[in-house]
C-alpha cells in the first residue's frame, strides 16, 4: 500500500532519513519506532508530503505521491498528531467534519458520518457534539482527533505519537480501541512511537530506525526473538527482555505434545493460544513446574514444563 | 474598617472637593474670570435631593463588597454623576435668571472632581462585578442615557458650554463630521497597508526586523513635529502636481500622519494575533488537506481576530485623539473648536471641542471592546485557555 524506495531527507548538514526502503502492506498496522532524532516522524510526514524527500520515492497504491497535489493526497489520509491540534474555534462536530466538508460531502452525509464516528470513538453526541475542544479532557480530545482523521474514510491513517501525552490509563484504553478499530476497518496504519510496549501491543510489523537508517523491519515476535542490533534490545529494555519475549510466544509454541502414556499434571489447563508469560505467572502462582495445555476446542494438547520456557 | 480602598479614596476626594472647591463658576461675561459658587450654595430643595445617592457612595467603602453592595454602589455612583449634572444645570439657570444675558455659569473644579470620582466609582464597581459583555454594555448605555437626559431636555442650556454650542450649532456639527472623516480616511490606508504588512512580518522574520523599528521610531515623533515634517514635502508635491488636489496643510498631511501613527498597533497586533495561533493547529490544518488559503481564512484569521481587533481599538482611540491636534495644520475637526477657544482664552469653547473628542474616544473604545468580547466568546473558548 505504501512503498518507501531509497528515501532520503537532509536538514542542512544533518541527514534525518538515510536511504530507507520498505513496504507497508494493505491493511497492515506498521509502527515506526526509534529514539529521538531517529527520523521516524520525518519519515511519516513524507507520506502526506508535509515534508518533501530529497531523494528516493514514495508510492501509495502504486502511485508516486510526487505527482499528486499535496492537498488531494492529504484528504485521502487520516492524520493524528501528539498535540492533537483540534481547531479551538470549532465545535467537536465541526472538527470531526473537517475533511468531509473539504471533500464537499452533502450536509446530511456529513452529519451521519460524524454521528457514526462519535459512536465508534465512544463520544456521547449529546454531551460532546456542540462542545469546544478546551472543554474536553486530553483523552477526549485525542478521541476527537482520531475521529477527525477517520472522517473522510481514508484507506490510510498516519499517526504521529498520538497517545504519548496521555496518562497511562487513558493511553491503555485508547490503544485497545485503536486495535479494535484496526480489526474492524482494516485500514493501513502507520504509527510513530518511542514506546516499545505500545509498538509490541499494536503492530503487525515494527520498523526500527536509528540515525535515519532502517535497522530492522519485522513482526513483534521476530523483533523479540531475533533482534538485529543492540539498539533493538535497548528499545525493548534489557531488564524485561525475557518477559516481553515470553509475551509474544504462545503456550502452543513450546508445549510438549501429549504422548498418551502419562496422565496430565493436575490443575486448571491453559489454552494453547495463551502467551508464555501467563504460563510462567501461573507456574509461580501455583507453585508447580508443569501445566496441562488444551487446544481451542478444550481437548488436551500436551504439557508445558518450566524448562520449555528457557529452551533457546 | 475600610473594605474597598479604591472607593474610599474616590469618596474622600469627592467630599474634599464638595467642601473646598467651587461647584460652579459664575462670571458677568465670557472674558472675565468668574467667582466660585460652592456646592452648599447650590443645594436648595428639592434639586439638592438629586445628590442623595452620594450617601450610598460614602457608606460603600466600609461595607463587605458582596455583589449586592457592589451593584448598589455602582448604581448610586451613576445616579450621583447624573444628579451632579442636573444640579449644575438647575443652579446655572437659577444664577442666570438674576443676571444679564452675557453672564456665564460654568462647571467649577469641584464639579469636575466629583463627577470624575463618581464615574470612576461606577467603573470600579462594574469591573468588580465581572459582568458579561452584554450586561456591561447595557449598564453603560443606561448611564449614558441618564447623563444625556438633562442635556436633551434643555436642562443644561444655561451652562456656558451649551451657550457656546448654541451660538455654533452648524460649525459644531460640521466639526464632528470632519473629525470622523479624518479618522476614517486614515483608517483605510492603515488597514490596506498594515494588515498585509503584519501578515508578512509574522511569516518572514526579516520583514518584522525591518518594519517594527521603523514604526516604533515613527510612534515616538511628537505629532506636531510630524505634521511639520510633512509640510515641506507635501507643499513641494502640490506645487509639482497641482492636479492631485492636495496641499502642505489641511486633510492630506493629517491623514498621512495619522496613518503613520496607526500602522504600528495594526501591524503589531496582526502579527501577534497570527503568532498566537498554536503551531499544532496549523500543522493539523495542513495535514487535513486544507489549501494554504483555507488554512489562512478558516484557521489563522478567526483565531487571530480578537488580538487584531484590540489593535484596531488602540488605533482608533489614538486616531480620534490625534485628529484633534491635526486642526493645527488646518485639517479642521473638533480640534479646530478647541484651538479657537485656546487662542481666544475661552475655556468653555475649549471644552466644547475637547469633551466630544473624549466621548467619541470612549464610545469607540467601548463598542470595539464589546465586539472583541463577543467574537472572543464565539471563538470560544480559545480565550479560556489562552487569556489575551
Amino acid at each position: 500500500m505504501i512503498a518507501f524506495e531509497r528515501v532520503t531527507k537532509r536538514f542542512g548538514p544533518w541527514t534525518a532519513v538515510n536511504d530507507v526502503s520498505f513496504t507497508v502492506g494493505e491493511g497492515e498496522f506498521c509502527v515506526l519506532i526509534g529514539p529521538s532524532g531517529s527520523g521516524k516522524s520525518t519519515l511519516l510526514k513524507m507520506v502526506n508530503r508535509l515534508v518533501a524527500q530529497d531523494a528516493g520515492a514514495i508510492r501509495v497504491a502504486g502511485e508516486d505521491i510526487a505527482g499528486v497535489a499535496p492537498e488531494e493526497l492529504r484528504r485521502r489520509m487520516g492524520y493524528v498528531i501528539q498535540s492533537v491540534g483540534l481547531f479551538p474555534h470549532w465545535t467537536v462536530e465541526r472538527n470531526i467534519a473537517t475533511v468531509p466538508v473539504l471533500l464537499g460531502w452533502p450536509k446530511g452525509r456529513v452529519r451521519d458520518r460524524v454521528a457514526e464516528l462519535m459512536d465508534l470513538l465512544k463520544l456521547d453526541p449529546g454531551r460532546f457534539r456542540d462542545a469546544f475542544p478546551h472543554q474536553l479532557s486530553g483523552g477526549q480530545q485525542q478521541r476527537v482527533g482520531v475521529a477527525r482523521a477517520l472522517a473522510g474514510d481514508p484507506p490510510i491513517l498516519l499517526m504521529d505519537e498520538p497517545f504519548s501525552a496521555l496518562d497511562p490509563i487513558t493511553r491503555d484504553t485508547l490503544q485497545g480501541e485503536l486495535a479494535n478499530i484496526h480489526r474492524q476497518t482494516r485500514k493501513t496504519i502507520v504509527f510513530v512511537t518511542h514506546d516499545m510496549d505500545e509498538a509490541l501491543r499494536l503492530a503487525d510489523r515494527i520498523a526500527v530506525l536509528e540515525h535515519g537508517r532502517l535497522v530492522q523491519c519485522a513482526t513483534p515476535r521476530d523483533i523479540l526473538t531475533r533482534p538485529a542490533r543492540d539498539i533493538v534490545r535497548d528499545l525493548v529494555g534489557r531488564e524485561e527482555w525475557g518477559l516481553k519475549r515470553l509475551a509474544v510466544e504462545t503456550v502452543g509454541d513450546r508445549a510438549r505434545p501429549a504422548d498418551g502414556t502419562s496422565a496430565p499434571p493436575p490443575g486448571e489447563p491453559l489454552p494453547s493460544a495463551a502467551p508464555l508469560r501467563r504460563a510462567l505467572s501461573e507456574m509461580v502462582a501455583r507453585g508447580t513446574d508443569r501445566l496441562p495445555v488444551v487446544d481451542e476446542h478444550g481437548r488436551p494438547a500436551g504439557v508445558l514444563h518450566l524448562a520449555d520456557l528457557v529452551r533457546p | 474598617m475600610i473594605r474597598n480602598r479604591v472607593l474610599f479614596v474616590l469618596a474622600a476626594a469627592a467630599v474634599a472637593a464638595a467642601a473646598a472647591l467651587p461647584f460652579l463658576s459664575f462670571a458677568p461675561n465670557r472674558l472675565l474670570s468668574g467667582r466660585g459658587v460652592p456646592l452648599s450654595a447650590a443645594l436648595d430643595l428639592p434639586w439638592g435631593l438629586a445628590l442623595l445617592p452620594g450617601g450610598v457612595l460614602l457608606a460603600a467603602p466600609f461595607l463587605r463588597p458582596s455583589r449586592g453592595v457592589l451593584a448598589a454602589g455602582a448604581a448610586a455612583a451613576i445616579l450621583f454623576a447624573a444628579g451632579l449634572l442636573w444640579l449644575a444645570g438647575h443652579h446655572a439657570a437659577h444664577l442666570g435668571a438674576s443676571a444679564s444675558a452675557a453672564a456665564r455659569a460654568s462647571f467649577g473644579s469641584g464639579f469636575w472632581v466629583m463627577e470624575a470620582a463618581a464615574l470612576l466609582a461606577a467603573l470600579d464597581g462594574v469591573r468588580r462585578l465581572g459582568l458579561a459583555p452584554a450586561p456591561r454594555v447595557a449598564v453603560g448605555m443606561g448611564a449614558a442615557l441618564l447623563m444625556a437626559a438633562p442635556l436633551a431636555a434643555g436642562h443644561l442650556d444655561q451652562l456656558s458650554i451649551l451657550k457656546e454650542y448654541a451660538s455654533r450649532r452648524d460649525v459644531f456639527a460640521d466639526a464632528v463630521v470632519r473629525h470622523g472623516v479624518i479618522v476614517a480616511a486614515a483608517l483605510v490606508p492603515t488597514l490596506l497597508v498594515g494588515v498585509p504588512l503584519g501578515v508578512l512580518a509574522q511569516r518572514r522574520r526579516a520583514v518584522g526586523r525591518l518594519v517594527f523599528p521603523v514604526l516604533n521610531v515613527v510612534q515616538t515623533i511628537p505629532s506636531i513635529a510630524l505634521f511639520g515634517l510633512l509640510l515641506a514635502p507635501l507643499s513641494a508635491l502640490a506645487g509639482a502636481l497641482p492636479w492631485l488636489g492636495i496641499s502642505g496643510v489641511g486633510l492630506a498631511p493629517a491623514v498621512i500622519a495619522l496613518t503613520l501613527y496607526s500602522l504600528l498597533p495594526i501591524v503589531r497586533n496582526t502579527a501577534a494575533g497570527l503568532d498566537g495561533v498554536p503551531e499544532p493547529v496549523r500543522q493539523a490544518a495542513h495535514g487535513m488537506g486544507m489549501t494554504p488559503a483555507q488554512v489562512f481564512l478558516r484557521v489563522d484569521v478567526p483565531l487571530a481576530l480578537p488580538v487584531f481587533l484590540s489593535g484596531l481599538r488602540i488605533t482608533l482611540v489614538q486616531a480620534v485623539g490625534l485628529a484633534a491636534v491635526a486642526a493645527l495644520i488646518g485639517a479642521g475637526g473638533l480640534g479646530a473648536i478647541m484651538f479657537q477657544g485656546l487662542f481666544a482664552n475661552a475655556l468653555d469653547l475649549v471644552l466644547l471641542g475637547a469633551v466630544p473628542v473624549i466621548l467619541l474616544a470612549v464610545a469607540v473604545d467601548a463598542s470595539l471592546r464589546l465586539v472583541t468580547a463577543m467574537i472572543g466568546a464565539a471563538v470560544g473558548a480559545f480565550r479560556g485557555r489562552h487569556p489575551a
